[in-house]
């Protein structure tokens, strides 16, 4: 397994106070999404756990515009991945996000 | 490893002033006298596996012991395959023949019948599950052989080398059969000394059965499970605890 | 994703387990035991260079069903086929547990699993046996346990076993149950004594529709959260004792059924032989239909289990 942080100072807080959530599931194709509202508001941590490895650059850039779309500050994310293509862990991130607002 | 020890040779141990267990299509039956009480035998012999005219078979003499009511134990001999593998027993309902003889061990356990597994050839998968892991306490004799999946079959359906599987076994006891394995888990309480008489160390056990299911704490002490018992205890204390959100 | 608000919309097989749960409790009621955010996660996958889940692939907690009480329990089907490992034995065990304590209204049971995990078999196996114990512990204790199949996994090999030790099952067309699947008993016994690619004989042997019929399953189910939620209320008034007498009526129930259809091939032989007037078209059925085909079955219905 790879495992992969990225850490990175935010301009906008994730609005609300909803304390953490989860979204999708280990298999293969997928992955789970687990945000924490933990961090200071202007920080936002990223870590990965995959079975492939080599992609160190791709997940940094999924995360990098992930993080600029925000508002991803105060959350600390945590990623169990499947084997997911970059496309799926942005669609996981942003539901993610959206499930931190509600 | 050593060799499996034959039936007959097992209940000349427990019963060595004789016993009325026979032995029919691979299904054990009868009882036998243990100090001053008797123990309904069942049980499964030469590798047979367990299909459902067998599960209810067995079933319907755990009920003619639990109907008794006389409080006496149950032993359940175990060399076993794995379930009968059958078009034929699926439409059946193999699984509810299976479970029914598990409900009826536990039945027993509960209404007065201290059950005990004695395991002392193979056994695996639902079989296993069914007669030997359905006891209060489960213990073996040197040269059995309990299972869930074999490792060739293991290899074939994880798609990994079977040499691989068998460096991987080396390092943890959690996966690959073996007796030894099963221990760890916690799933085998002991071992008994196949040199001294098997009678005196089952009354011994029958004599000092614990009261709940210890096999998660015996998997934590020994290895085998380093964080099952503690998952439960947890869950069990956040249900106790919290109150509704 | 659907939202709470629409349950009636929300197919089960399709769900999450974490949806069903939402859905199919009152909503907002659901507090979670040993959630994600503890990552309680497996000791032994990454042995395998496997990804492991925050939860193992097993949802655990309590909630309110129509405002009563209940212990819930869902596994994750697609993670890792929604088999038993360590930690996921391990937080059914502790549910179960808990459940002698605090005596809900019913322990449901949301299965959808292919059976024991392989890559920590022995754990699994275990727990399995420990699960099947302190189901009968609460059922003696007077709470049932309703399990409730119709995940893609569906409740095979060991979890078929636990299933049948339920106090009530409800299953819907789409969920399976057996010991051994298809593809280990054509790899044992060769593709004559099963076709494990012919999808129609895995449905007539193993699916939801012949188990309702033959007397293994309780309620049948539309694929949607609200039917099951409907199911699960009406077995727990139906759950019967864990006594003698149930077994008894059990031990009966099933060598009656293995005398009747023991010589039987397949599955439609046994339907026309329940009374099933056109067995052929029992897997095209309409729910409609097949529950009111289910009704004049007499051994679709019974006391026991």
């Amino acid at each position: 397994m790879e495992s992969l942080t990225f850490r990175h100072t935010t301009t906008t807080p994730s609005p609300g106070s909803t304390p953490r959530a989860i979204t999708g599931v280990v298999a293969s194709g997928n992955l789970e999404v687990l945000l924490e509202r933990v961090l200071a508001p202007d920080a936002c941590e990223v870590t990965i756990e995959t079975p492939v490895r080599g992609y160190g650059d791709v997940w940094e850039a999924v995360v990098a515009d992930f993080v600029a779309r925000g508002p991803a500050g105060g959350l600390r994310i945590s990623i169990n991945d499947g084997g997911a293509r970059p496309d799926a862990v942005a669609l996981r991130l942003a539901q993610g996000a959206r499930l931190m607002e509600a | 490893m050593p060799d499996k020890q034959t039936l007959q040779a097992i209940l000349a141990s427990l019963f060595p002033d004789g016993h009325a267990v026979s032995v029919a299509d691979g299904l054990v039956t009868g009882h036998g006298p243990l100090g001053e009480t008797r123990a309904t035998v069942i049980g499964i012999d030469d590798d047979t596996p367990l299909g459902v005219e067998g599960a209810l078979a067995l079933a319907g003499h755990v009920l003619d012991a639990i109907r008794t009511g006389d409080g006496t134990p149950i032993l359940v001999l175990v060399d076993s395959d794995s379930q009968r593998m059958s078009r034929r027993d699926e439409l059946l309902g193999l699984h509810e023949c299976l479970a029914h003889l598990a409900k009826t061990l536990l039945l027993a356990d509960r209404s007065g019948h201290p059950t005990l597994g004695l395991i002392y050839g193979h056994s695996a998968a639902g079989a296993f599950i069914a007669t030997a892991l359905a006891t209060r306490v489960l213990v073996a004799v040197p040269g059995a052989n309990p299972s869930v999946m074999d490792l060739p079959s293991v290899a074939r359906v994880t798609k990994l080398p079977l040499e691989t599987l068998q460096e991987m076994a080396r390092t943890t006891p959690v996966f690959a059969p073996g007796l030894d394995n099963m221990v760890a888990t916690g799933a085998v309480h002991a071992v008994l000394d196949p040199d001294m008489p098997l009678a005196g160390q089952v009354r011994d056990l029958l004599a000092r059965l614990p009261k709940g299911d210890e096999r998660d704490r015996l998997g934590r002490e020994r290895g085998g499970r380093p964080v099952a018992d503690g998952i439960a205890g947890r869950v069990v204390e956040q249900a106790r605890g919290a109150g509704a959100r | 994703m659907t939202t709470v608000s629409e349950p009636d919309a929300l197919s089960w097989y399709e769900a999450t387990a974490r949806q069903r749960v939402a859905a199919f409790l009152d909503a907002g009621s659901f507090e979670e035991f040993v959630g994600p955010s503890e990552r309680a996660m497996s000791p032994h996958l990454t042995l395998f260079d496997l990804p492991r889940a925050f939860d193992d692939g097993i949802v655990v907690g309590r909630g309110r069903l129509d405002g009563r009480p209940v212990s819930i329990a869902a596994q994750e089907g697609r993670f890792m086929g929604g088999a038993f490992g360590e930690v996921h034995g391990a937080k059914l065990v502790g549910l179960l547990r808990a459940a002698l304590d605090a005596k809900p209204a019913a322990v449901l049971i949301l299965f959808d699993t292919g059976g024991v995990r392989l890559q920590e078999a022995n754990a699994g196996e275990t727990a399995i046996a420990e699960t099947m114990r302190a189901i009968v512990d609460v059922r003696g204790a007077g709470v049932p346990v309703i399990g409730l199949i119709g995940g893609r996994a569906g409740a095979f090999g060991g979890g078929g076993l636990i299933a049948a030790t339920c106090s009530r099952l409800a299953v819907s067309e789409g969920g399976r149950i057996s010991v051994s699947g298809p593809e280990v008993i054509e790899t044992n016994k060769g593709a004559e004594e099963f076709d494990s690619r012919d999808r129609a004989l895995v449905w007539r042997t193993m699916g939801g529709k012949h188990r309702r019929l033959i007397g293994g399953a309780d309620a049948y189910a539309e694929d949607t959260v609200s039917a099951f939620r409907r199911a699960a209320l009406a077995l727990i008034d139906a759950a019967p004792p864990f006594d003698l007498a149930t077994l008894e009526a059990e031990q009966e129930r099933l060598e009656r059924r293995v005398a009747r259809f023991g010589d039987c091939r397949d599955a439609t032989e046994i339907w026309a032989r329940l009374g099933v007037n056109d067995p052929d078209a029992v897997p095209a059925m309409t729910t409609d239909t097949f529950d009111e085909t289910v009704a004049r079955i007499p051994e679709a219905s019974h006391d026991a289990r």
